[in-house]
């Protein structure tokens, strides 16, 4: 790569979300569409840029130049003037079912109430590489408003032709059509009675300008927030169907361990389990959990494993066994320019430093779960992903059957944070489910979900800088092993730049988690900045803006200085003071810790977290806090405490009393200054805000402290300074 | 085994056939199909499976059935009046106060419990209460001030 990294394009290269591109392409049988739905108005929205449905995968890996033409959502107007609107995105708590109708009900100009929205179902949406990547606000919000805007204007046509007027006369409000001079209205549903018409997009009227609207931009509450405060929202595992069994499947006793015996004769002998031993595979179908728990129990098996390292040795493994960039393993990254190697040499100030983190956990508070149902060849499985699509694709391979054989369908679930991209529990039901010939559920335990799904990768990271005098930083070279590229380039202006993702091989099972790399990435750049101010002794937020000329940023960071009192005197020993910021996946951020560290007990306390965060025209403002706030609690286990335990092959913290994660007393006062640039498209935001978290807290208690931390969890321990 | 024929629930009896041993939360959500109380972590560490015996919460995860057949149980499920909602199962839809609301039924059994030993609460001794609770999606500010909210409306309602 020779030319700057081109940040406003979003494409950061990342391995953990790339998928195979679809082996099927999801086809539109209208005649069977209006069969299902009634008559009415379809409109389709089809996608002439790749992009918008490739996610960034296959765009970088240029095996894909020209994808066939893909549909991107479809919305229904029946003739009761519902509205249901058909979109491959799901809903993990990020509360996109509510912005994403807010989007529709802008363009469409009926009440929310009227939308119903379809999601993440195999059979009914459009195909979906998934819901990750913070990809939802910027592609399908657009998306939708272009279907809405479409089925807006064939409204109007239609008024237009049934009264015989210009149609610029007429205007579409609150469900109704509006002849603006004889003030003459007909109802949504009234004109599309009887019709069974479709619509194609692209769309001629351009969109409503953010800074017109009315629905979108206004704080909406959760749809369907009442089935969630009375308990009546069924979760995938909440699903239930007549004659259903219970599953659980034999775990092998550590990672990579085969099994050398195996004695199931006295879990068969138990009244109504089914016991399945297929390979690696072996699991009971039971009429009750706890039945199903009994007959695993009462299998008799051995293992063979291999000794494996602990986490005391990690750190040295994965530099150890890594590959240089453009090695054997997938996606590595590397970018030039200028030469680090007389930058270095011509510095007046150099500095190397090495930073680590830990492997942490998604801990989605509803681990796994999956329901399966065989009818005939045919499968379908409720369970909880965030690739409906992909979980299709894998229950497709493992059962040797066609894609179009399998449905999936995703009730809105208990989470996931990049955490259940897969679709194990799917495939343990399913193959149960085929064995007993009664649908199968499948609900993983806490340890489970520890031990068997998969880990934010751990990290190490070595910068070198070189800089003149005067505090500009000359030269930069970064190597970051095994966690990603994603946020790896720096967005400091500096002419000498070496920086390079190698891929290692992991002792753990690990994959995407919010943010992915961007959280490790973006704690060793923003730490090193503050080692790098103090060797020229400027104050940090100085230092930085004299390296930094991108305008979003700078606006960031300037902000939430303001808004903390980055100036203001301390008020107490103990008390220190940091920041931490960047760009990611479209959102620019600064955070501004403060913390408080008594030297005597070692006690570290956030107590405020100053945030100020700018991802274009802001959607849903109130959505927008709620997910900013929770990034940053989330970002704050990861940065003070979490960090997985485990030593040959075996979890040694899998279950949330040894595993801690951030709880009430842990949360500081945040405060939060959303920056809405209606000029700029809107970009996601659920990732983004966790970045600057850590390395302020690194900061700030380095500030307090005059410790330098350099490995992620700081503090699981609190802090012993001698 | 002994096993349990009756239990109170939400003002009703339901009869079942459960062993005294196996859960709480298990029969409430296997047996009953009163699917709101979550599981989360099957050692009282999440909240996520919260329940009230005679009005205090509980969890249900890490309690036998056998201990409670005679008790009065009150679910998520149970917490409204008709269409009325509770005022804490109010405040949490005023305050917005859930992400992908998993742990929410959990959080305002906790709160119920909580208001109704004591009324009114300062934010500080509020989230000392709810420690319990785990909220992954970190909504933790806004489950406070949902509570702070229902306090107050209860209070009012009491006057």
């Amino acid at each position: 790569m020779s030319k700057d990294f081109n940040f406003e394009a979003g494409l950061e290269p990342d391995r953990f979300e790339l998928t195979a591109p679809p082996s099927y392409h999801f086809d539109v049988d209208r005649r069977e569409f209006f069969r299902f739905l009634g008559a009415g108005v379809l409109i389709v929205c089809v996608l002439k840029d790749a992009r918008a449905i490739q996610e960034s995968g296959a765009d970088k890996g240029g095996q894909d130049a020209s994808p066939p033409k893909e549909i991107g959502a479809w919305l229904h107007l029946g003739e009761n003037g519902s509205v249901t609107v058909y979109t491959g995105k799901v809903e993990v708590g990020q509360n996109i079912r509510t912005s994403l109708t807010q989007a529709v009900a802008e363009e469409l100009h009926v009440p929310v109430s009227s939308i119903h929205m379809v999601m993440g179902d195999t059979k009914l949406t459009p195909y979906d590489r998934g819901t990750f990547g913070s990809r939802t606000t910027p592609e399908m919000n657009l998306q939708l408003r272009k279907v809405a805007s479409a089925a807006r204007d064939t409204l109007i046509v239609l008024a237009a032709t049934q009264w015989q007027v210009d149609r610029k006369r007429l205007i579409a409000a609150d469900g109704k059509i509006t002849d603006s001079e004889n003030k003459r209205t007909v109802e949504y549903a009234a004109l599309v009675k009887g019709k069974q018409l479709t619509e194609t997009l692209p769309v001629e009227d351009p969109l409503i300008p953010a800074a017109l609207w009315m629905v979108a931009g206004q704080p909406l509450p959760k749809v369907e927030g009442r089935d969630f405060v009375t308990g009546k929202h069924r979760y995938p595992c909440d699903q239930k169907l007549p004659e259903m069994l219970h599953g659980k499947v034999l775990r092998p006793s550590s990672f990579g361990a085969t099994l050398s015996s195996l004695d199931t004769q006295d879990a068969e002998k138990i009244s109504g389990v089914v016991v399945v031993h297929d390979g690696n595979f072996v699991g009971v179908a039971a009429p009750s959990a706890e039945i199903a728990s009994r007959a695993i129990s009462a299998i008799r098996a051995e293992w063979k494993f291999q000794p494996q390292i602990s986490n005391k040795e990690l750190f040295d493994y994965l530099k150890k066994n890594s590959a240089e960039g453009g090695g054997p393993l997938d996606s590595p990254f590397r970018y030039e320019k200028g030469s680090i190697e007389k930058a270095l040499a011509s510095a007046d100030h150099r500095l190397q430093q090495t930073y680590t983190t830990n492997y942490i956990a998604h801990c989605p508070l509803e681990p796994r779960a999956a329901l399966a149902q065989w009818s005939g060849d045919d499968l379908t499985v409720w369970t909880g992903t965030q690739r409906p699509f992909g979980v299709r694709t894998e229950l497709a391979a493992a059962f040797h059957m066609p894609e179009e054989r399998v449905r999936v369908l995703m009730p809105d679930m208990g989470s996931g944070y990049g955490g259940k991209h897969t679709g194990e529990t799917a495939i343990e039901a399913g193959r149960l489910a085929r064995a007993a010939k009664r649908p199968v559920k499948i609900m993983w335990t806490r340890e489970e979900e520890f031990t068997w799904a998969y880990f934010r990768p751990a990290a190490v990271l070595d910068i070198s800088g070189a800089m003149n005098k005067e505090g500009k930083i000359t030269g930069w070279e970064f190597h970051n092993y095994n966690s990603g590229a994603a946020g790896i380039p720096t967005f400091y202006d500096i002419e000498n730049q070496r920086i390079e993702f190698r891929p290692a091989n992991s002792p753990l099972r690990q994959g995407s988690y919010r943010a992915l790399a961007a959280t490790a990435n973006h704690f060793a750049r923003e730490s090193f900045m503050d080692e790098l101010a103090l060797l020229v002794k400027m104050d940090p937020l100085e230092f930085r803006l004299k390296n930094l000329k991108n305008e979003r940023l700078r606006t960031v960071f300037q902000t939430a200085a303001k808004k903390f009192g980055w100036e203001r005197a301390k008020t107490s020993a103990g008390q220190g003071f940091g920041m931490g910021g960047g760009f990611e996946k479209g959102g620019n951020v600064a955070t501004f810790a403060e913390v408080s560290f008594d030297r005597k007990s070692g006690e570290v306390k956030v107590v405020r977290l100053v945030t100020a965060f700018e991802c274009g025209a802001i959607v849903n403002p109130d959505g927008l806090r709620n997910q900013l706030e929770g990034a940053n609690i989330m970002a704050l286990g990861g940065a003070l405490f979490e960090a997985i335990e485990f030593e040959n092959g075996q979890i040694r913290n899998g279950r949330f009393s040894d595993y801690r994660l951030p709880r009430f007393s842990d949360v500081p006062v945040l405060e939060t200054v959303m920056i809405d640039r209606k000029d700029i498209p809107s970009a996601g935001a659920g990732e983004s805000s966790l970045v600057g978290v850590a390395p302020a807290i690194a900061n700030a208690i380095f500030d307090a402290s005059g410790v330098r931390l350099r490995s992620l969890p700081l503090v699981p321990d609190g802090l012993r300074v001698a | 085994m002994a096993t349990v024929r009756q239990l109170n629930v939400n003002g009703r009896v339901y009869t079942t056939d459960a062993d005294s041993d196996v859960s709480l939360l298990f029969v409430l959500r296997d047996h009953l199909d009163l699917t709101g109380s979550k599981y989360g972590c099957g050692e009282g560490q999440c909240g996520a499976c919260t329940v009230l015996i005679d009005g205090k919460s509980r969890r249900s995860c890490i309690t036998r059935v056998g201990d409670v057949a005679q008790r009065q149980i009150t679910t998520i499920e149970g917490l409204a009046q008709g269409d009325r909602l509770h005022p804490v199962q109010q405040a949490f839809l005023d305050e917005g106060a859930m992400q992908c609301a998993y742990c929410t039924s959990g959080m305002i059994m906790t709160a119920v419990s909580l208001l109704n030993a004591r009324g009114g609460s300062s934010a500080a001794e509020i989230a000392r209460s709810m420690e319990g609770n785990i909220c992954r999606c970190g909504t933790q500010p806004r489950i406070v001030l949902a509570i702070q909210r229902a306090a107050k409306a209860m209070n009012e309602s009491k006057q």
